[in-house]
């Protein structure tokens, strides 16, 4: 597996590209300007890089690369149907109605590797679409939307709920699990036709007693699939670390993970489900680093045992948050990266062992992904 | 024919010179500048055709009554000006 060599850092004044060269990983071209870059999916099929943007008065926007990020050009925005008559939305816990628009694209993953075009894009305030051109279209998966259920879901650190993870099984593309705060696990096997919710045995101790095991109130932060061990997820879930090995059928608690099991991100090794990395911040209305310092969290024996890797990384007064999309892996499973709310970055090629800072002055960084993800 | 005229803000994400238009309504004049502008329509409206939360309207320099249905009556003579709210930047 060829090592990445390029990695798109999306902030909230613009999309940045980082490579790697001779002597290291810089920051090789800014786009997007001043503008609030959320999220980057890179389309390896095609070589299509998305940006998401969202420009707090005119909403969001998808823009679309096929230049690895020289030129851009606007494409489709996920649209929201006309509500039926006489419908009225279910109102959020905070009084507000799920609104039938695009709040935000929190969510960007290709389909199958046989899907060329396909792409599934997950937003707030909960809706799943699907493009089958790249995105110069995109259609709402009326399944999942109109179950009742969905309505359910309520918004997790933010007003509306959303999906922010979309596993497409690479053994059979119809099999997805998504991942929503607060709305847990969902999972079909029919490329969206049918719906079931996964979440089983994710807990939520912020809900009253007896809801706390209801799979359709659970905050999972990130939800990440082994690429060769397809039935092992891993979930950084707002009430700590879960894993499932049955497709996100059940899941189990992973406890004793210090300095805390708190945070938003996860990456799982691309060959072996066992070994996952984690950002821990302190729970849960806080959320900084435990100490002021920064640290992964790597586990090699599915969640057994954790080691703290701190080489590279600031151990003093460091206030660094890291966002549930900005960490990633690439396919060597030696290279990672993330970033961070104050505008760090950070790169690993042994696997986290050691850290190069290859900035301290990015705008707040939403998300970091790999180009070949 | 009512003048429609936008914010230099938007400028530089879509085209939207100005333009006088048919029509009696916000909603009417809107609806045929978006004709000739497609473009511009999800950066003003959204999904449900509401004016977007962080966007404001003035016609003839009173600020829009009706966000949902944009029924505000627009005279032949009227001018509309399209500009974002001073809430919701959030950059």
């Amino acid at each position: 597996m060829s090592r990445a060599s390029t990695c798109h850092v999306a902030t909230k004044k613009g999309l940045f590209t980082v490579t790697r060269g001779a002597s290291g990983w810089v920051v090789s071209r800014a786009a997007f300007l001043g503008d609030n870059c959320t999220l980057t999916m890179h389309d390896p099929r095609s070589g299509d890089l998305i940006a998401a943007l969202y420009h707090g008065h005119f909403g969001a926007k998808l823009h679309r690369s096929r230049d690895e990020g020289v030129t851009w050009q606007e494409i489709g925005t996920p649209a929201y149907p006309p509500m039926p008559e006489g419908y009225a939305p279910k109102m959020t816990h905070n009084g507000k109605p799920i609104d039938w628009a695009l709040k935000l694209v929190w969510a960007l993953t290709p389909g199958g590797t046989h899907e060329r075009g396909t792409v599934w894009c997950g937003t707030m305030p909960g809706g799943l679409f699907k493009s089958e051109d790249g995105g110069d279209s995109w259609t709402l998966d009326r399944r999942l939307w109109d179950d009742p259920q969905r309505e359910m879901w309520m918004g997790g650190g933010a007003d509306y709920p959303g999906i922010h993870s979309i596993c497409v099984d690479p053994r059979d593309a119809k099999h997805i699990v998504i991942g929503i705060s607060c709305g847990g696990a969902w999972v079909t096997r029919d490329g969206g036709a049918t719906w079931s919710v996964g979440g089983k045995g994710m807990r939520a101790e912020y809900m009253p007693p007896d809801l706390q095991f209801d799979p359709n109130v659970q905050d999972p932060h990130l939800v990440v699939q082994c690429p060769s061990h397809p039935d092992t997820l891993w979930a950084q879930h707002h009430n700590g670390i879960f894993r499932s090995t049955d497709r996100a059928g059940s899941w189990s608690e992973i406890t004793n993970v210090t300095p805390s099991a708190f945070g938003f991100a996860v990456a799982v090794h691309p060959r072996d489900a066992e070994t996952a990395w984690f950002v821990p911040a302190v729970k849960d209305e806080k959320r900084y680093p435990s100490d002021g310092r920064v640290v992964v969290n790597r586990t090699r024996d599915g969640g057994k045992t954790f080691e703290t890797l701190t080489a590279g990384l600031p151990q003093q007064h460091a206030y660094d948050l890291v966002y549930r999309h900005a960490l990633d892996i690439d396919e060597s499973g030696e290279v990672l990266a993330f970033g961070s709310t104050t505008g760090s970055l950070w790169v690993t090629e042994n696997g986290g062992d050691s850290w190069q800072t290859v900035s301290s002055h990015l705008p707040p960084i939403h998300s970091v992904r790999f180009a070949g993800q | 024919m009512p003048t429609i005229r936008f914010t230099d803000n938007i400028q530089r994400h879509v085209g939207c010179p100005p333009l006088a238009v048919s029509g009696s309504s916000v909603r009417e004049a809107l609806a045929a500048y978006f004709a000739t502008y497609p473009r511009a329509y999800g950066y003003v409206l959204d999904e449900q055709g509401r004016l977007r939360e962080h966007m404001a309207i003035f016609v003839n320099g009173g600020q829009l009554r009706d966000r949902v249905g944009l029924t505000d009556v627009v005279e032949e003579d009227g001018v509309i000006d399209v500009i974002q709210a001073l809430s919701g930047g959030e950059q």
